[in-house]
């Protein structure tokens, strides 16, 4: 069958030079999309009274999967903030488990509904309890990384976080620190331009915080957040570096979120709806299945069969998660401490 | 039994656990070089720069990079250098430290060790003096102790170092080397959250922890030469959890309650002794339950002339003992 891919073409190329092949690209693709789909679902999910509060990661796929798809799930350490769906399906996490944070069901792997949704958690898949203070995970992370150099262990810790975070001492703090030490962390900034509603011309002063990394004594990267491969390509680098003990990487993936910050916030305050739109034309799932389609990956009879398969897979874990059990009312009062003497 | 200063103990406890179990290791500011109290003197010499680790001037990095290293296999101890600048660390003890398990279902768990040391007495000025443990004591999910003694230094802080919560170790800094006691070489361990009574008698309890506690057996002797008042001294040691049983079998015996605290009285965990024996020890008492606590001021001001007016000693306690036993 005479294919696009007879033909080459730079994605072809990269996609080749990154040593993916089509059936990771697909799988990029389709982790992307069930990252959409699981946050536009929970949106809806919260506006027809299910839930008290979302946080989307719609727009920020590339970034997310992107990265994410750089690490071996299970060995590899992730500092998530609540952004991070497309991290955490990435890594492992089903639609369910988002879910039960989301209904706040007692079985909720990520917290037992304790903590608001999309506060990602899972020891098997090294994805650490995350609080709500913005920046708090980035020391974790490097305590995390200095944890694997002294014993010796080839882990990569990655801390997650907004543009918003870059203002808080934390990350400072911890840029500094890993570059003192040369530590195996990867501080991914995923730029969208506003701390909430605070554009980034109030946030700094520089167009490209990438570039504070120097002043740390790493490299900082900046990539087009919007182009999957482009950030794949970035972070591999990356964590190949931090592997081999050649220290940190700060990589900032500039990107938008093309929904509003969270479902109690209205962006229309802050954004006008001509740069949204604008964003909205550079969809970086849409990006990607054009590129996926130019090279022959992945043509519309393919792009149909997953969109079908993440619709009802998700509808499948709304489905169960809703009728999953309800916490027991007094187990709020467990595990404020380890009991007995070993952890 | 070899004499040892509180300093040595803590040092002592250390080197033991960093003996005992490889993954325990020591980071903060100036540790590498004994730090300012000599705490940790030779360490670095034994077991090298990654185990006793110096770390910038960052304390909230301090302890959020302890608390990264505790899920990955290591046991750190984190030192603050003075309590006072823990504050910069507050959200990494609190919302983070202090939650991890909780918010986790249980799943994850953080066993660091926070020392540092605290209170007044010293000429240590509005930010070298300050007592922090109230502060922590209202946090669930972090356990909490303030030493005053070498023995009990060691002891608890070998607890602390093993024990799979956080755990905040404030060490009086006024008792570091102006108390001398017998501490065995042996491994030995204090429970958290078990109290002393370090002076037994019949007529008022006075519950107290930290320096407080060296200044209340003085003043215990004092009102028995002169007044022939008999006070039972309880140095609760842990102040969270903390030993309510203990606390609540004395007043029962004594039907008196006198909290002594160094902090500034309003909030101070003093208080919450004194609510608990109001509420639950109620039938026993046969006077007012009575606070002596610094006032309200930022604890404590340079000058010697100021810090004495304001730090409870062993006369005001005296003084407090005197008009409680007239009830």
């Amino acid at each position: 069958m005479p294919s696009k891919a007879a033909t080459a073409t730079p994605g072809r190329e990269l996609a080749g030079s990154l040593g993916l092949t089509d059936a990771q690209l697909t799988d990029i693709y389709y982790k992307m999309l069930l990252s959409r789909t699981v946050s536009a679902r929970m949106r809806l999910l919260q506006r027809m009274g299910k839930g008290s509060i979302t946080y989307s990661a719609e727009g920020h796929e590339a970034a997310q999967v992107g990265t994410a798809f750089a690490l071996r799930p299970g060995t590899d350490w992730l500092y998530t903030y609540y952004r991070d769906a497309g991290v955490a399906i990435t890594i492992g996490m089903t639609p369910y488990d988002i879910l039960m944070a989301f209904f706040a069901r007692r079985d909720d792997p990520n917290s037992g509904g304790r903590n608001m949704p999309n506060h990602f958690s899972s020891k098997e898949l090294r994805i650490v309890s995350q609080g709500a203070p913005v920046a708090t995970q980035v020391p974790q992370a490097t305590g995390t990384a200095l944890a694997s150099k002294l014993r010796g262990l080839d882990e990569v810790s990655v801390a997650y976080f907004g543009d918003g975070a870059t203002s808080v001492g934390d990350v400072h703090e911890s840029m500094n620190f890993a570059g003192i030490h040369d530590l195996p962390v990867i501080f991914v900034c995923e730029f969208n331009g506003y701390a909430i509603s605070v554009a980034w011309r109030n946030q700094a002063a520089i167009e490209n915080v990438a570039v504070r990394a120097k002043g740390y004594g790493f490299p900082g990267v900046t990539v087009d957040g919007n182009d999957v491969l482009a950030v794949y390509a970035a972070m591999k680098e990356a964590v190949e570096r931090a592997r081999k003990g050649d220290g940190p990487t700060f990589l900032e993936a500039k990107t938008y979120r093309i929904v509003a910050h969270s479902s109690d916030d209205d962006d229309r305050r802050y954004r006008t709806r001509e740069e949204v739109e604008k964003w909205a034309k550079r969809d970086p799932i849409a990006a990607f299945a054009a590129k996926l389609d130019d090279i022959g990956v992945l043509e519309e009879a393919g792009r149909i069969e997953i969109e079908k398969r993440v619709d009802s897979e998700v509808e499948e874990a709304i489905e169960r998660a809703e009728a999953a059990p309800q916490p027991d009312p007094e187990s709020a009062l467990d595990h404020v401490l380890v009991q007995g003497k070993d952890s | 039994m070899p004499e040892k200063t509180m300093i040595e103990a803590v040092r002592d406890a250390m080197l033991d656990e960093m003996k005992r179990d490889e993954r325990v290791i020591v980071m903060g500011e100036d540790v590498g070089g004994g730090g300012v109290f000599r705490a940790t003197e030779g360490l670095r010499d034994q077991f090298g720069e990654d185990r006793v680790m110096d770390t910038p001037l960052a304390e909230a990095c301090i302890v959020g990079s302890a608390i990264g290293a505790s899920l990955n296999g290591i046991v750190p101890i984190a030192e603050l250098q003075f309590a006072d600048f823990s504050h910069p660390a507050f959200d990494q003890i609190v919302s983070e430290a202090a939650r991890l398990h909780y918010r986790s279902n249980g799943t994850w768990n953080c066993p660091i060790t926070i020392r540092s040391p605290y209170g007044a007495g010293i000429h240590g000025g509005p930010y070298h003096s300050q007592s922090v443990e109230a502060f922590y004591a209202h946090v669930p999910g972090l356990k909490v102790i303030c030493v005053a003694t070498p023995y009990d230094a060691k002891g608890l802080l070998k607890s602390a170092i093993r024990d799979p919560n956080p755990v905040i170790v404030l060490e009086h800094k006024k008792a570091y080397r102006s108390i001398k006691q017998e501490v065995p070489d042996e491994d030995y361990t204090i429970p958290i959250g078990v109290a002393e009574v370090k002076r037994e008698g019949m007529d008022i309890s006075l519950i107290t922890y930290g320096m407080m506690m060296h200044h209340s057996l003085k003043a215990a002797e004092t009102v028995q030469q002169e007044d022939g008042i008999s006070v039972e001294v309880i140095d609760l040691r842990s102040i969270s959890p903390w030993d309510k049983a203990c606390v609540l079998a004395s007043v029962k015996k004594t039907g008196k309650a006198l909290v002594v605290y160094e902090d500034n009285i309003t909030g101070g965990f003093g208080a919450e002794v004194a609510a608990t024996i109001a509420q639950d020890g109620f039938d026993s008492l046969d006077g007012p339950v009575t606070r002596l606590a610094s006032p309200d001021v930022p604890i404590s001001p340079y000058s010697g002339i100021l810090e004495d007016y304001v730090l409870p000693n062993p006369e005001k306690i005296a003084a407090a003992i005197r008009k409680l036993a007239g009830y």
